[in-house]
């Protein structure tokens, strides 16, 4: 009865036990996570995911600060009904320049993996400003404090060389530029917009709150309309071999 | 402690060999059914291992004789779900709407599709069951800015309003303070004018001097009388109905900084049948016809 005799072993001597049960988590922990950070498959090779330009970013970041991840996902499911109400399901490559991710885990609201282009400018102000208004049923508070605040461009600089520091493909030039990128994304008549669009491919480059200035809402708005847009689905083929998970 | 078996002699099992102030502890064994359903488990995942993807290697994974995969798996739904629906699909763009209304099947399948696509798409701006919201027009009364008619709708829907399409519906109402095309004190002549032909209390002198404004600026696209046209989406404003709102107040704001609401042109996002369903709905059982 060898077993039982190492049984009565591990089960009376309590250091080997501990060292017993650190190398059995040990072992299934690196079976299970450490794959993910060689195989191919984890983050399949997307053309047109890009890093968030400095506009979208700061949206992102009232996107979290406010919370909004507690009721809306972002994250579609490859089941039936999901696509045919959102879209494409996600693919990872689509969030692996959010951190943190934003897929979330409850759908109070709707799942947001997709809304980018779904409606205009106005409607997300409206929305935003008094859901109700639009929406009678909503249960989701309002954020017309958005429009009235200023946003605070000063530190998206800091921000933009933090995430390129953890290896997110911004250049020294991103990062240079990233308060006035701010500017530019806003003004359709800027000189800057052709080198602003080489470096943010499909960024939406408008007024988005139709106020003078630069708010807060401007932000949350150009981050909303550029959600789930980067990839072009009529391009890309999830299901085939090479990209297959 | 000795390695010695202790056996309660009460009880007939084994002790942990453990003794406190003479109390000792019954090592009584786990019971089998459980020990089974463990074992059981452990069969499981080996069969498991072999027929799903599971092992992790050096530049992929183990595929698993079945071969399984969520996205074939739900490529393959989506294609049966078009497919479940391509004949009526296919026989609703081709008919027309006399042909829909006589056919009770395949009016009830537009309706359906259509119900389910206006809350999808519609109703987050024109309100739940269209009912409208200040700025996105009411689709259930007869009022209708481009036509109400199911051809007119269907256009709309389609191609959109001052939206991003060369064929979209296109009429724009300038910001006749915001630009200074106009003085202030004539866009409160105007105010008044139309404050007047929509039968609300006036300043008389005002309003007249408002009416010679008007035919000057504004008739071309709302007619001379002002019960709008058509072609340019100019709304009637001598009823009683207002898309921004008929108060001075909110007159002033609209000839001041313009209106020029957009509807997105939907023939990029949805197919030709789903339009003609969101048509017939829209047409059939909210407002439309006339």
């Amino acid at each position: 009865m060898k077993i039982s005799k190492l049984h009565d072993f591990m089960e009376t001597r309590s250091f080997a036990l501990m060292v017993g049960i650190l190398l059995t988590v040990m072992v299934g922990g690196i079976v299970q996570i450490a794959p993910l950070f060689y195989i191919d498959s984890t983050i399949e090779e997307v053309e047109g995911v890009r890093p968030y330009s400095p506009l979208e970013l700061a949206g992102q970041d009232i996107y979290v600060r406010e919370g909004c991840y507690l009721c809306h996902s972002q994250m579609i499911r490859p089941l039936r009904d999901e696509i045919e109400r959102y879209g494409h399901y996600s693919l990872a490559a689509e969030s692996m320049y959010d951190r943190p991710f934003q897929w979330g885990s409850k759908r109070t609201g709707p799942d947001l993996a997709r809304v980018g282009g779904k409606y205009t400018d106005d409607w997300h102000v409206f929305h935003l400003t008094n859901p109700r208004a639009v929406v009678p049923d909503s249960v989701m508070p309002p954020y017309a404090f958005l429009n009235d605040k200023k946003l605070n461009a000063k530190l998206i600089g800091a921000h933009l060389a933090a995430k390129k520091a953890i290896g997110e493909p911004y250049t020294d030039e991103m990062v240079a530029l990233a308060e006035a990128d701010i500017y530019t994304q806003v003004d359709p008549d800027s000189d800057d917009i052709d080198a602003f669009l080489a470096r943010y491919p499909k960024a939406q480059v408008r007024n988005f709150d139709a106020q003078p200035e630069i708010t807060e809402m401007d932000a949350l708005i150009a981050y909303l309309q550029i959600i789930g847009t980067m990839v072009d689905f009529d391009e890309y083929q999830a299901n085939i071999n090479d990209n297959a998970r | 402690m000795s390695d010695h078996k202790k056996v309660d002699e009460h009880t007939g099992t084994e002790t942990t060999r453990h003794e406190w102030d003479d109390i000792q502890e019954l090592d009584t064994p786990m019971p089998r059914w459980w020990i089974n359903i463990m074992y059981m488990t452990i069969v499981w995942s080996i069969g498991y291992v072999i027929l799903m993807p599971a092992i992790p290697l050096l530049n992929g994974y183990t595929k698993g004789v079945l071969d399984f995969s969520d996205r074939d798996r739900v490529a393959v739904a989506v294609e049966q779900m078009h497919a479940d629906r391509s004949a009526r699909s296919q026989e609703l763009s081709n008919s027309s709407i006399n042909e829909i209304i006589g056919d009770d099947g395949l009016y009830e399948f537009a309706v359906q599709q259509g119900k389910t696509l206006f809350g999808d798409n519609c109703e987050t701006c024109h309100g739940a069951g269209g009912q409208g919201v200040v700025g996105y027009p009411n689709l259930n009364d007869q009022v209708w800015i481009w036509g109400g008619s199911f051809d007119d709708i269907k256009y709309s829907i389609t191609y959109g309003i001052r939206a991003e399409h060369d064929d979209t519906r296109f009429g724009s109402m300038a910001a006749y303070g915001r630009d200074e095309i106009l003085e202030p004190a004539q866009i409160n002549d105007l105010v008044q004018h139309v404050l007047n032909i929509s039968g609300q209390q006036a300043d008389g002198v005002s309003a007249k001097r408002g009416a010679t404004l008007f035919a000057e600026n504004c008739s071309s696209c709302h007619g001379v009388e002002g019960k709008g046209t058509r072609e340019n989406g100019a709304p009637n404003l001598t009823d009683t109905d207002w898309l921004y709102g008929g108060s001075a107040e909110v007159i002033h704001e609209t000839i001041f900084n313009g209106r020029n609401g957009v509807m997105p042109n939907w023939n990029e996002r949805l197919s030709a049948d789903q339009i003609m369903a969101l048509s017939v709905y829209v047409h059939n059982e909210l407002g439309g016809g006339e």
